[in-house]
């Protein structure tokens, strides 16, 4: 589903990711781990098509397309999902109005009929059951005075609308508490198929007790130093980041 | 960064779409303003003495007066002698149904969106419309008159309601009331009247449309609207007009006057031509427009969605005498390219216990300067009077301004008055989080500047609400993509 090949990445003149390299499936799940400044959010981003970031070399390849060719909004809409570590707001666009508007722009992009109101409200009913948010918040101007896990619980909700192919979730887990924690980590599963795929860039293991990763992938300095199995995040967790540090040293 | 530029600066440089002229044989008055001409347009209305008085009066005094040079806008000194005064399209006879009208008008309207058919069919909105100075349609006239609703244009007014007129006329805005309003008094051609008798409920919106056409023709609107006491009324006034290349001036006037426990709600979309996107051209609007919270318990409502001409130049006000009475003001003004304007309410409080809620959404885009202007005055004898203001500005790229001028004076101690502003830019995160779902930048745009101007979106009648939604999307948005 995606490859990515030997991508090198920069902001402005300082390089952030150093030629990384990850082949995802469709049915797994990823998670991608590593300290603060290591390059994950910004891993993230260039696979959302953020114009701050310019990739200096490699390829991306996403469904056989070539992903870096693409602007943001067609990723969105040939199926890239990026939950936002820090979600905006937009005052007086309610997160119903936003996500009809989206769909029924993935819709056309797809040569699909875009929804009547009916149709759509049948289908954001169904959803929102399955991650468990409050319809008033819908109602609401889009993530404006919402709580850290309000703001993550919708993201996720926009996620079970759109249903995408690739989700990426960036620092889902930041801000949350256990409860919330749970009942994100649970919208997320209950979305995952066998024709879907999921990274997960956290910078603990915690969230990885709910959301279980098939592999783990540990970013350092901008490239992916150890790759391994769940196993991996627990000894992470146990070790500390200052054990990749200091093996990177070694090496 | 650099991208979001790029997409600012086609939003900015969108052409105006309703740029055409159509072709209705004008009966013009010569150039300039003299007597003369006040008494030709007089003549040419067969108006009755007194109103030919009452313009000369206006005429005499406007001559004494100095353009105003306190707004915060600029532009070359007007000849006012390089203006025609009066132009009336040709109609062999005074329609009675709309199969009648002239088919070039018919298709104007076509072209603008809002046939006069489909209007009636889908909104049952009574329209009077009014293409250069002169009414040419009116509809469901017989229905309003059932209930004693009078709806004309104003020459029509003049002669089968002159009482009417003769009481209201000037009584919230005199003639001598500022440089543009003297200058409408003394030259005015026509416009709407509508009045609404004791206790009836007007069970439609009613709807003017403007049109400018001939060339170098002023637009001297006036339009009054009586509310009896404890009678409510809602009326919609929109606009757009020709592209062309020499400004034209416009100084309308507007008069509400509302009794007892009556309502008036006004509300104008204004999409006059903005001038291309090098500044030249454009509309002058220069309009004054003023309710009387006459009796007590009275309430006016202004709601205004701004998006054309060159200048705009407008405060619509409340005058809140009756104890209890009660003003808002609601506005969304859009400015982009070189637009400029000035704009915002006044809120005189006189009555005891007058409320009055302004808010104010500015957009800047473009090259564009938008001011608000404001003044909440509690008097001496308005005991506990309140006021709420709220001045939001939006700002589009690095090379607009917006200003805020709030004028508050308070000469009783009773007075609450509350004052907000806030000044926000569209982000590229917020743009960048649309992208993101699969919405692409024009369409982002528009959902955001529509989210930022609901408060005052909400406040229109439905169908006027959806039409001006996408006109606040047509103004900003470029060719993306």
């Amino acid at each position: 589903m995606l490859k990515i090949k030997n991508i090198h990445a920069r902001v402005e003149e300082k390089a952030i990711l150093n030629g990384i390299n990850l082949e995802v499936k469709p049915g797994e799940v990823h998670a991608i781990m590593g300290p603060n400044g290591s390059g994950k959010s910004t891993l993230a981003s260039v696979l959302a098509g953020r114009e701050d970031f310019e990739v200096t070399d490699g390829s991306i390849e996403f469904l056989g397309k070539n992903l870096l060719e693409m602007s943001p909004e067609d990723r969105a809409r040939e199926g890239v999902f990026l939950a936002f570590q820090y979600p905006v707001e937009i005052p007086g666009v309610s997160t119903v109005n936003f996500m009809k508007t989206a769909l029924n722009k993935i819709r056309e992009y797809r040569g699909q009929d875009t929804l009547d109101a009916v149709s759509f409200l049948t289908l954001m009913k169904e959803k929102i059951k399955l991650v468990e948010i409050d319809q008033s918040l819908l109602n609401r101007s889009l993530n404006e005075g919402f709580s850290g896990g309000e703001k993550k619980r919708n993201e996720i909700f926009q996620m079970a609308m759109l249903e995408p192919k690739l989700a990426i979730l960036d620092e889902t887990d930041s801000g949350l508490d256990i409860d919330a924690l749970r009942i994100v980590a649970n919208g997320v599963n209950k979305l995952r198929t066998k024709d879907n795929a999921t990274i997960v860039v956290t910078h603990y293991q915690r969230l990885l007790d709910y959301i279980v990763p098939d592999y783990v992938h540990v970013l350092y300095k901008g490239k992916i130093v150890k790759s391994g199995t769940k196993e991996l995040a627990l000894e992470l967790e146990e070790k500390g980041y200052d054990w990749i540090k200091s093996e990177m040293e070694v090496a | 960064m650099s991208k979001d530029n790029q997409v600012l600066e086609e939003f900015t440089s969108k052409e105006y779409e309703h740029g055409w002229t159509i072709d209705l044989e004008s009966d013009s008055a010569p150039k300039g303003l003299s007597e003369e001409i006040v008494r030709f347009i007089s003549a040419k209305k067969n108006e009755p003495e007194w109103l030919l008085e009452w313009r000369l009066k206006a005429y005499r005094h406007w001559k004494t007066m100095k353009e105003p040079q306190w707004p915060n806008v600029k532009y070359p000194a007007i000849n006012y002698q390089d203006i025609i005064y009066y132009s009336a399209p040709k109609q062999k006879a005074q329609p009675k149904n709309l199969s009648e009208v002239d088919p070039e008008l018919i298709k104007t309207f076509e072209k603008l969106g809002i046939s006069l058919t489909e209007q009636k069919r889908l909104t049952g909105v009574a329209v009077d419309a009014v293409i250069d100075s002169i009414s040419v349609a009116t509809t469901f006239k017989d229905k309003l008159g059932e209930l004693g609703i009078i709806f004309c244009s104003f020459s029509e007014a003049v002669k089968e309601h002159p009482e009417l007129v003769k009481k209201y006329l000037g009584s919230v805005v005199p003639p001598n009331d500022n440089y543009f309003a003297a200058l409408n008094s003394a030259v005015f051609s026509d416009g709407s009247f509508c009045y609404i008798p004791k206790g009836v409920r007007c069970p439609m919106e009613l709807s003017t449309y403007f049109r400018i056409n001939a060339a170098n023709t002023g637009q001297f609107e006036r339009t009054l609207i009586v509310a009896e006491d404890a009678s409510y009324v809602s009326y919609l006034e929109g606009c757009t007009a020709p592209m062309r290349d020499e400004n034209q001036l416009h100084a309308a006037v507007v008069e509400l006057y509302a009794k007892k426990d009556a309502e008036i709600k006004y509300s104008t979309v204004q999409n006059w031509y903005p001038g291309d996107k090098n500044g030249k051209g454009g509309i002058y609007n220069f309009v004054t427009k003023r309710g009387l919270c006459a009796g007590d318990h009275s309430k006016i409502s202004w709601t205004q969605v701004e998006t054309g001409s060159a200048i705009t130049w407008k405060y619509p006000s409340c005058i809140l005498k009756g104890d209890y009475s009660n003003g808002e003001f609601y506005s969304v003004a859009v400015t982009n390219n070189y637009q400029q304007a000035d704009t915002g309410t006044k809120m005189i409080h006189i009555g005891k216990h007058t409320r009055s809620r302004i808010v104010s959404k500015g957009i800047s885009a473009g090259k564009s300067q938008n001011s608000y202007r404001g003044q909440v005055h509690i008097l001496k004898r308005a005991e506990n009077a309140r006021n709420f203001s709220q001045c939001d500005s939006l700002l589009m790229g690095d090379q607009c301004g917006a200003h805020t001028f709030p004028y508050i004076d308070v000469e009783n101690k009773s007075a609450h008055v509350e004052h907000e502003a806030t000044t926000s830019k569209i982000g590229e995160d917020q743009i960048f989080y649309c992208l993101q779902r699969g919405i692409d930048e024009e369409a982002a745009v528009a959902l955001i500047v529509n989210g930022y101007a609901k408060e005052v979106l909400k406040q229109l009648p439905m169908e006027f609400a959806v039409e001006a939604q996408k006109l606040l999307a047509l103004t900003l948005e470029g060719s993306v993509g």
